[in-house]
């Protein structure tokens, strides 16, 4: 079990990139923390490597609080942490069996059990047959699959994400977060995925946080986090293309179709609307079975505010989340959207 | 032939027989003893430069400092003038300031402080990334300086060895100029001084076809270990 109390980092000139984060995640979770660059992301990672550590607060990985422990034992932590990096940080002097065994030489292995230990690794991942390879032959992807080998050469409880698909193919992408639920399920470690991309943490996460300004704004079991609708992680979660313009006294419904809703499925709500005669052009959509439970977000365009009430009496006595927006409150959103983008840009 | 007629024909010269093969020798000692102490003590100063410097594993800045100009004095003084100032330091170390055994005092000094600049530059350009995941692993700063630093960076190290000793060769000829033996003295010695065309001829051909042979092996090897 992973868990941050308080956790605090402020750097010398005054910048406080950890402002009180508390975070527990249990035992064979794979949690995604995601936020804006500048959010902290890195800070934290850090912190929970070991690489840094945090000005005030605890961090605690199966007891061992990593802020009082020094020296030997700080490498002894360390060793219980598997680290998987965006830009993988492979030796290029090392054949791919030799950066896997890279691990067990620090922790003093012998020969025999090492070689063992990494054919067993390199069967794990789908490489046994690229052993003798250097990493300048191997695909992005393979590489990558060597470097969650070497994270998990140690047998360590933890293994610790940072961007792990971001220099990665879309496919490649897929096929390495399989790996990483496999792992999980074959080996029940808890996995700490931190990553920008929403995708990612639809595909392969349990619970997902939502880092902003140094502290955790909003965390949870990922269905949980897309079917409360107060917070903006939702629907960054399940993104939908941006509103087209709106003229002024046009309305928009939005609508979050999740596993609480009384609908047994997407389709249903259409033949259910035209049932009212309250039906209306979808302007944009998308539905997604995440985690055995069907999710749905539509931008529905009646023609008039009369329709568009109708549609949200009839949807939320469904249980469905519906919202009418004006295009007033489309226009403000946008803006205080791209001033964030913007911002996020000058970094 | 103009420059053979001074003392008969060419390669009948007596001080081909006599003198070259000791010159030669002399100039692949020098620079054979020079480099093996150049890569003892360079390399180990290249590290600790890398190391205390900013982007090291125990940033001094204070100590790097210090080092740094010390370094930067050694390789800025001209090694005519190192040599000579340095001859007091040479006889105290092996007894004599003449001959190939005492040159290499002052071409170990002059090469050292050159060698560890190129050896820190060749460290700087190894992936922080790849010290911070081997860290991660719970690895000893020992074991970082060898293992991560110094094996990622062997291609460009071997490369500034080989630049190096190239160089070591031009110095071993101005070594020998004030003493050191080797075909610097020769070609001073015969071919300037006493006119003979033909021993000079052969004492550049001789230095060229050392260097290059230096250059080959240096390139074959570093690209027999370059992976990346």
């Amino acid at each position: 079990m992973i868990e941050l109390t308080q956790v605090r980092k402020v750097f010398p000139g005054g910048v406080t990139a950890l402002d009180g984060v508390d975070l527990t995640i249990p035992d064979g979770e794979i949690h995604g923390i995601v936020g804006r660059s500048g959010a902290g992301k890195s800070t934290l990672i850090r912190c929970l490597t070991g690489l840094d550590s945090a000005t005030s607060g605890s961090i605690t990985i199966d007891g061992v609080d990593l802020g009082r422990v020094r020296g030997a034992e700080l490498m002894t932590a360390r060793r219980s942490i598997g680290m998987v990096f965006q830009h993988v940080n492979l030796l290029d002097s090392r054949t791919a069996a030799k950066n896997i065994a890279h691990p067990l030489e620090i922790a003093g292995v012998p020969a025999a059990a090492r070689k063992r230990r990494v054919d067993e690794l390199l069967e794990l991942v789908g490489l046994a047959d690229r052993a003798e390879s250097y990493p300048a032959q191997l695909s992005g992807g393979q590489k990558q699959r060597v470097g969650i080998a070497r994270a998990l050469a140690a047998e360590p409880r933890v293994l610790l994400c940072d961007e792990p698909t971001s220099a990665l193919d879309a496919a490649t992408t897929r096929q390495i977060l399989e790996l990483i639920r496999e792992l999980r399920d074959r080996l029940g470690i808890t996995v700490v995925i931190i990553t920008h991309e929403m995708g990612v943490v639809r595909e392969a996460c349990d619970a997902v946080s939502l880092l902003t300004e140094g502290s955790i704004e909003r965390t949870g079991r990922l269905l949980d986090v897309i079917s409360d609708t107060s917070t903006p992680l939702s629907k960054e979660l399940i993104a939908l293309p941006p509103i087209s313009a709106m003229e002024p006294g046009e309305t928009l419904v939005e609508v979050l179709v999740t596993a609480g809703s009384r609908l047994a499925d997407v389709g249903r709500l259409f033949s259910l609307l035209a049932e009212h005669g309250v039906e209306a052009p979808v302007e944009a959509g998308t539905v997604e079975t995440i985690q055995g439970a069907q999710i749905g977000r539509l931008h529905l365009r009646p023609d008039d505010a009369a329709t568009a009430e109708g549609i949200r009496r009839v949807l939320v006595e469904q249980g469905v989340h519906a919202e009418v927006t004006t295009a007033a409150q489309v226009r403000a959103f946008a803006d205080e959207h791209q001033a964030a983008d913007a911002e996020e840009e000058n970094q | 032939m103009i420059i053979a007629a001074q003392d008969g024909l060419f390669l009948e010269n007596e001080v081909f027989a006599n003198q070259l093969p000791a010159a030669i020798l002399e100039t692949i000692f020098m620079t054979a003893a020079t480099g093996l102490i150049v890569a003892l003590l360079g390399l180990p100063l290249g590290i600790a430069l890398h190391n205390l410097g900013p982007r090291g594993l125990a940033p001094r800045s204070a100590t790097y400092r210090v080092v740094s100009i010390l370094v930067d004095i050694g390789r800025s003084i001209p090694f005519i003038v190192l040599m000579i100032s340095l001859i007091p330091f040479t006889r105290f170390m092996v007894g004599t300031a003449l001959g190939w055994q005492a040159a290499v005092v002052p071409l170990s000094v002059g090469a050292i402080p050159f060698f560890a600049r190129l050896v820190e530059n060749a460290l700087r350009e190894v992936d922080a990334g790849k010290v911070e995941a081997v860290k991660m692993m719970g690895a000893s700063s020992r074991h970082i300086m060898r293992q991560v630093q110094v094996r990622e960076a062997l291609p460009g190290i071997v490369g500034g060895f080989t630049v190096t000793l190239v160089a070591l060769i031009s110095y071993t000829a101005m070594a020998g100029a004030v003493g050191g033996g080797g075909l610097g003295a020769l070609a001073y010695n015969y071919g300037y001084q006493r006119y003979q065309g033909d021993t000079m001829l052969a004492c550049v051909v001789l230095l060229v076809i050392i260097v290059a042979i230096l250059q080959w092996t240096g390139d074959r090897v570093s690209r027999t270990i370059d992976h990346r």
